[in-house]
């Protein structure tokens, strides 16, 4: 990604689901690989379980926040309704994340965002222990290792 | 200094830098998109509070400015409204410590009742404007906010939009905290006691001042800058998040980014139209800079109307560049939000259907009450509004439709802008009575879980001096007060609303079940009580 070409990740869901969260850890896990990176949201009302989108952009530098449309590469879609919401950003070879794409345990459970984030790594290849990290920073106890157990075996289930 | 780079969001940078800037005082009401501002102020240190209202807010930040120390407040846009009488003579005296006012504008209605320009405040009450366009910007900004408020002793308006308070970037923070400069009382009271002899000069100083900054903003360093294409026939200028849209939206322009709006650098705006073929301004909303550049004598292409509504982003600008006002598809409708399952409002709003009532609402997650199920608000205007405008419906209905009429407010909204409501119903009673709720959930929720003069708790979660709903009203004379639990209490409430609806009394039905969302925030802080 460091070859002028901006990589962008939507995050598609609705309230409560994480979308933040795990929005906050790739733009996190971005800088940390040396990337610039801007990320974009819209909340606010979106607490009362509206929906909540998230643009992710990182490259050798990013200009707008926000992803234009027809240019997400990948869109990790935590709850399939905001697929349609979030159709004018994709294009045919946008990578689409859904819950099918995760171990069965992980569907509509608390952890759906992280292992998520672990099915897109597969694409990405950022190093395993950066996003441990993370998702150490982010959760505490059991929690964290839960959330690393979702992360691993969703990373690893193709 | 160490190169101390973090993400951050444009509201966190800003109270990184007003961190940084030793601010003696932060202070606001709690609005998306700025609320993060003072939390995250508080939260690494600083000194920040809520007010009651920004009114209030923008008089304590203009008094520690005035007394020498710096100060930042912050509001959402429809909240500079609020702060404007202040605000408007604030100029006027100017100021001694650095003074910051953001205004977090929201084109485009994510969470906001309107999409105003708070631009054309910094023009209409005369004071300096710089705009952010992104993470970094915010921080080095708001230090140069400072710099120019302190050069001028004016205060300066910090314009910020959703897309730059929301947005996440790198920011290198670059400046070692200062240590606060503490004042000495000095009297000044023909700059600082506006009466009409002490006015009248002051005014003539102000347009001075702005004469000066203009001027200065011409040779300014670090705020405006040329991007873009070296050589190119399209000329673009532009500000704030339009900014980054515009460089990818027409890599083959040239591009002036103004960091400081108002007042406009003429010469740079000049000097740089005469490079280009065509001149067209970016810019969200109203046509604030194409309007005050074509006052320059630069020929500016107009945007087309439909440009005046929503955010822009690279497709719009394309669009907008290629001077095309064809209609645009709707965006896709996304899932709206809803009172939470087990949001104690329900049962409020649950009654006021059933009981058919006519229904002025306020500012708040009770808001929401417009949407079905519930279809039990009719009215919602601003902060405060729901007390007066029934007041006025009682007056203009005949007597069996006004006795439908309620007023329904939050404890938040209530405290910001509620009380004159009750003055007003107390000493103007309608013929009829009148019956306010006031949906006491102990917290802003909407916009994020706050504290406030009611809750007995302050920005850090500390205990603080509460202001007693109930007490308050019954001190102003309100015929009965009542306070109900709307979910252990339901029979009762129902029976308690139809009693006061058919009396000619005034009176306020106090509706207290705290939040379940607050709950949780307090038991994860080990606040609860």
């Amino acid at each position: 990604m460091k070859n002028g070409k901006v990589t962008n990740v939507m995050f598609a869901g609705i309230g409560g689901q994480g979308i933040i969260r795990a929005s906050d850890m790739l733009t996190e896990a971005a800088f940390r690989m040396g990337c610039d990176v801007k990320k974009s949201e819209l909340h606010g009302m979106s607490q009362r379980g509206g929906s909540v989108s998230s643009d992710v952009r990182f490259g050798e530098k990013v200009a707008s926040p926000m992803i234009p449309a027809g240019e997400a590469d990948y869109m990790i879609a935590v709850s399939a309704d905001q697929i349609e919401v979030c159709a004018a950003f994709l294009n045919e070879n946008t990578v689409i994340i859904r819950d099918e794409d995760i171990p069965e345990e992980y569907r509509a459970s608390r952890m759906m965002n992280i292992a998520m984030l672990g099915v897109l790594n597969r694409y990405l290849a950022f190093p395993e222990g950066l996003w441990i990290d993370l998702i150490r920073e982010n959760f505490s106890g059991t929690v964290a290792e839960e959330n690393i157990t979702a992360f691993r075996r969703a990373f690893e289930a193709k | 200094m160490a190169e101390n780079k973090l993400i951050l969001s444009g509201d966190e940078a800003v109270a990184h830098a007003a961190f940084d800037c030793a601010v003696r005082t932060g202070v606001g009401y709690p609005g998306t998109p700025s609320t993060e501002i003072l939390e995250t102020l508080s939260a690494i240190g600083g000194n920040a509070e809520w007010a009651p209202n920004e009114k209030v807010a923008l008089e304590v930040g203009a008094g520690t400015a005035l007394a020498g120390a710096r100060s930042i407040v912050t509001m959402k846009h429809v909240g500079v409204n609020v702060a404007a009488d202040p605000l408007f003579t604030l100029t006027y005296t100017g100021v001694t410590g650095g003074m910051i006012l953001v205004s977090a504008d929201d084109p485009g209605m994510a969470s906001s009742q309107n999409e105003q320009d708070n631009r054309n405040y910094a023009k209409f009450a005369q004071m300096p404007m710089l705009e952010p366009s992104d993470s970094q910007e915010a921080y080095d900004f708001t230090i140069r906010a400072y710099e120019i408020s302190e050069k001028f002793h004016q205060p300066v308006l910090l314009r910020m939009t959703t897309r730059v308070c929301h947005s996440r970037g790198i920011v290198n923070r670059w400046k070692a905290a200062e240590q606060p400069a503490v004042p000495a009382f000095t009297p000044n009271v023909k700059e600082r006691v506006m009466v009409p002899a002490n006015a009248k000069p002051a005014h003539v100083r102000l347009v001075q001042k702005m004469n000066d900054l203009a001027v200065w903003n011409d040779g300014s360093e670090g705020l405006n800058r040329i991007g873009g294409a070296a050589e190119a026939e399209l000329g673009i200028i532009t500000s704030g998040v339009a900014y980054y849209h515009s460089l990818e939206a027409a890599p083959e322009a040239k591009v002036l980014k103004l960091g400081m709006t108002w007042p406009l650098p003429a010469k740079l705006i000049k000097d740089f139209a005469a490079t280009v073929k065509k001149v067209v301004v970016v810019e969200e909303g109203t046509r604030f800079l194409e309007e005050n550049i074509r006052l320059l004598g630069v020929d500016v292409m107009p945007k087309a109307e439909i440009f005046e509504f929503g955010e822009l982003s690279v497709s719009r600008v394309k669009k907008l560049l290629a001077n095309d006002s064809e209609p645009e598809a709707a965006a896709a409708p996304g899932r709206p939000p809803a009172l939470c399952p087990g949001c104690p409002h329900r049962k409020t709003f649950e009654l006021l259907r059933d009981l058919n009532c006519i229904v002025a609402g306020d500012i708040g997650c009770y808001t929401l009450g417009v949407l079905p199920p519930f279809n039990a608000m009719h009215y919602s205007l601003c902060m405060g509004a729901s007390i007066g405008m029934a007041l006025g419906m009682r007056r203009a209905f005949d007597e069996e439709t006004s006795r439908r009429v309620v007023s329904v407010i939050g404890d938040s909204t209530f405290m910001h802008s509620g009380i004159t409501g009750i003055v007003e119903m107390v000493y103007n009673r309608p013929a009829t009575g009148h019956l306010v709720f006031i949906l006491d959930n102990s917290t802003t929720a909407m916009t994020g879980f706050q504290e406030h003069a009611a809750t007995g708790r302050n920005m850090k979660l500390e205990d603080a001096p509460r202001i007693v709903l109930e007490d308050l009203c019954k001190s102003l004379g309100v015929d009965n007060v009542d306070v109900i639990d709307p979910v252990t209490e339901n029979e009762k409430y129902a029976e308690l609303v139809k009693t006061r609806l058919a009396s000619n009394d005034v009176s306020v039905i106090i509706v207290r079940r705290p939040c379940i969302l607050e709950m949780k925030k307090l038991a994860k802080k080990g606040g609860a009580k």
